[in-house]
């Protein structure tokens, strides 16, 4: 199996073939590079995985639509493709432009909506603030363009993943 | 003794009320509001009464429903444990009434120390010492002015109802006094319905140093040595530790003892705290006295061997201290970190949300006291704090390193929380060899060196890969399987795509 991991934005390629049946070692090429594999899921998002003797356990975790990997106490975003999946492709064309959602990172309350449908706005411009825990949030748009659909207005709760509103 | 006490609280503190019950044979009874049905104290009490909406004053500080429960369920005492209606007189008295007993002080003696500048005008009558200031609340500008003069600018403004850092300002020019006056006042009205302020003399970069007294209805008490609580954000404490590594056994006792006048001059009874400044030449001025038991109680609980909680409800329940002064030793190191659902990437931002992974440290000197569980959801409705991480070793640098051990064991996932803080904390120079003060954490925290990752990017990519063909989930951004050999593949419902395209559209 072939897959395409972008960890913290870089690409790696991973080959991945079973040692033997029901084994837990893996013949494994990492950008090419041989590595010798040894992988035992412990439990749900906890993987253990020695690499010639050297021990790792990694954590996974998913908030939302995001995939994070926990090595030790280091967190890095992942994002994985599987090349062949038809999604993946339209994945990476949606990473390079077209509308961008701007998702709630926490439950909360919206207290304010600080633009308009059709509004122009920056990169980084606030566009929702979200109030959790007694603080506010403010939600800002990933990329410059216009407003294209506000989805929440002031008052509304929402949840963590919930879409607030799309910049095209 | 009591038969039965509900816990006017949620979260850890809830808990670890209800653990010290079932030790001591009592059955407990635990209340909830909306969101809180699924939260641990729930699970863990004998008992549990719905009392409302989400909304603390629709339920944990609702004083007629907590009392209505009472009365239904039988209970003969009350835990209020810490924030909610701990130190609210009115809900000690309401108590008194309804003929079950508070665990706590007297409605007194919790309104002596309530206000601050009573508490001031008492405590300077029996010879405590203080940093000088106003003795009563500000009538007029003109006397704010006339004050400041007198003791000389910086001057802290206070909330005489205050706690918690709210309506704190400081003022280092007489320029600045008239709005630095007026934005304390409103913030007084706003969170403590009281606009009273008075003035005190800024201590620069004081340390916090407390003291935990314990005393019963008889007249009897003892102070069980200090707590170092100067690693603080936002005037809120986030590590404490037991012994302070700058107080000696002579500083100490000089401390226990204006603690112990104080606590005597209050009439006070049952567990409690004494607050104080220390400047840099070690000058030690009271603050204020906490009537409750503290969030961090357990670092004292590991140097002295004793279980504050029970102590608390046998001496509620009448009896003596069972020891004197000369009794109390004093063993070991402690260390506390709260844990608390934040964002140290936005700020500290609260992070509330589903837990979706937790795995938890124990092993030699580690304390867990914790209110979450994995699969629980953090509500968005009440204060952060999810747990307590403690430490305890023979010395300060044993228990430093046996919660740093700890911290790595520790994982918390699908919310953010504040662990990789400690970390920073645990590993800095000045904070191993003890020179610090209040100001340490909001310096060190300006510093933000983005320490470098060590290399385990390539870890991270063969794991994902690896997760993907051992248990089928090989998501990215979508929330679903992207591989096309995976078990999850394809969209799972119709209407869900449907959804994703209208929003998209």
């Amino acid at each position: 199996m072939t897959y395409e991991v972008l960890i913290d934005g870089k690409p790696y390629r991973l080959e991945l073939q079973r040692a033997g049946k029901n084994s837990e070692r893996w013949q494994c090429r990492l950008n090419g590079r041989e590595l010798p594999v040894d992988a035992v899921l412990a439990r749900a998002d906890v993987i253990s995985i020695l690499i010639e003797g050297k021990a790792f356990e990694v954590k996974r975790e998913r908030i939302g639509s995001d995939l994070h990997l926990w090595v030790g106490s280091e967190r890095y975003a992942a994002v994985l493709r599987d090349p062949r999946s038809f999604r993946s492709r339209r994945q990476a064309a949606d990473a390079e432009g077209g509308p961008k959602q701007l998702v709630a990172p926490m439950p909360g309350k919206v207290v304010r909506v600080l633009v308009n449908e059709h509004d122009a706005v920056e990169a980084g411009q606030g566009v929702v603030v979200v109030e959790a825990m007694k603080m506010q949030n403010e939600i800002k748009s990933p990329k410059q363009g216009t407003i294209q659909k506000l989805a929440v207005t002031q008052g509304a709760a929402v949840n963590a993943g919930d879409v607030l509103a799309i910049v095209e | 003794m009591f038969r039965k006490i509900l816990i006017a609280n949620r979260g850890e503190i809830a808990v670890r009320v209800i653990r010290a019950c079932r030790e001591m044979g009592i059955a407990s009874v635990a209340v909830y509001s909306d969101v809180d049905r699924a939260s641990l104290h729930v699970r863990k009490a004998d008992e549990a009464y719905h009392i409302g909406a989400a909304a603390a004053a629709e339920s944990y500080l609702n004083i007629g429903k907590i009392l209505a429960i009472a009365r239904r369920s039988g209970a003969h005492a009350i835990h209020p444990g810490y924030g909610f209606l701990s130190e609210n007189a009115k809900f000690a008295q309401a108590c008194a009434d309804a003929g079950i007993k508070f665990i706590g002080p007297s409605t007194a003696a919790m309104e002596m120390m309530g206000s601050k500048t009573r508490a001031r005008r008492a405590m300077e009558k029996a010879g405590v010492p203080f940093v000088p200031g106003s003795l009563r609340g500000l009538q007029s500008r003109a006397e704010a002015e006339k004050v400041a003069e007198e003791i000389g600018y910086p001057v802290m403004l206070k909330a005489a109802a205050g706690g918690g850092g709210k309506g704190m300002r400081l003022v280092s020019g007489s320029e600045e006094l008239k709005s630095a006056l007026v934005a304390a006042q409103s913030e007084a009205q706003r969170s403590f319905g009281d606009a009273e302020v008075y003035l005190e003399k800024a201590i620069t970069n004081p340390r916090h140093i407390e003291v935990q007294v314990l005393a019963d209805e008889h007249g009897n008490t003892v102070y069980l040595g200090e707590r170092e609580c100067s690693i603080q954000r936002r005037h809120q404490k986030v590590l404490e530790e037991a012994p302070s590594p700058i107080v000696d056994p002579e500083m100490r006792q000089r401390l226990g003892e204006v603690a112990v006048r104080v606590t005597k001059a209050a009439g006070y009874a049952n567990a409690g705290t004494v607050e104080f400044l220390v400047d840099d030449k070690k000058n030690f001025y009271f603050l204020e006295m906490n009537t409750r038991l503290q969030v961090e109680h357990p670092v004292t609980e590991l140097v002295t061997g004793l279980d504050l909680v029970h102590l608390q409800i046998r001496i509620a329940a009448g009896e003596k201290l069972p020891f004197t002064q000369q009794d109390i030793r004093l063993r070991g190191h402690a260390m506390e970190c709260r844990i608390y659902a934040e964002d140290p990437d936005n700020n500290y931002f609260p992070s509330p949300g589903k837990i979706t992974l937790l795995l938890a440290p124990s092993g030699p000197g580690i304390r867990r006291d914790s209110g979450m569980y994995e699969g629980w959801n953090v509500p968005v409705d009440y204060d952060p704090l999810l747990a307590k991480l403690i430490g305890y070793g023979e010395d300060r640098e044993q228990a430093i390193s046996r919660l740093v051990r700890a911290l790595n064991e520790y994982f918390v996932g699908g919310i953010k929380t504040n662990i990789s803080l400690f970390q920073r904390i645990l590993e800095d120079k000045d904070f191993r060899s003890g020179s610090f003060d209040t100001g340490y954490l909001d310096c060190l925290l300006r510093s933000r060196t983005k320490h470098a990752k060590n290399e385990q990017a390539d870890i991270a990519a063969l794991a994902a890969a690896l997760f993907a063909v051992l248990d089928g989930y090989a998501a990215g951004n979508q929330g679903g399987s992207l591989n096309g050999a995976s078990p999850l593949a394809g969209e799972s419902s119709g209407w869900k795509k449907a959804a994703r395209t209208d929003a998209l559209r």
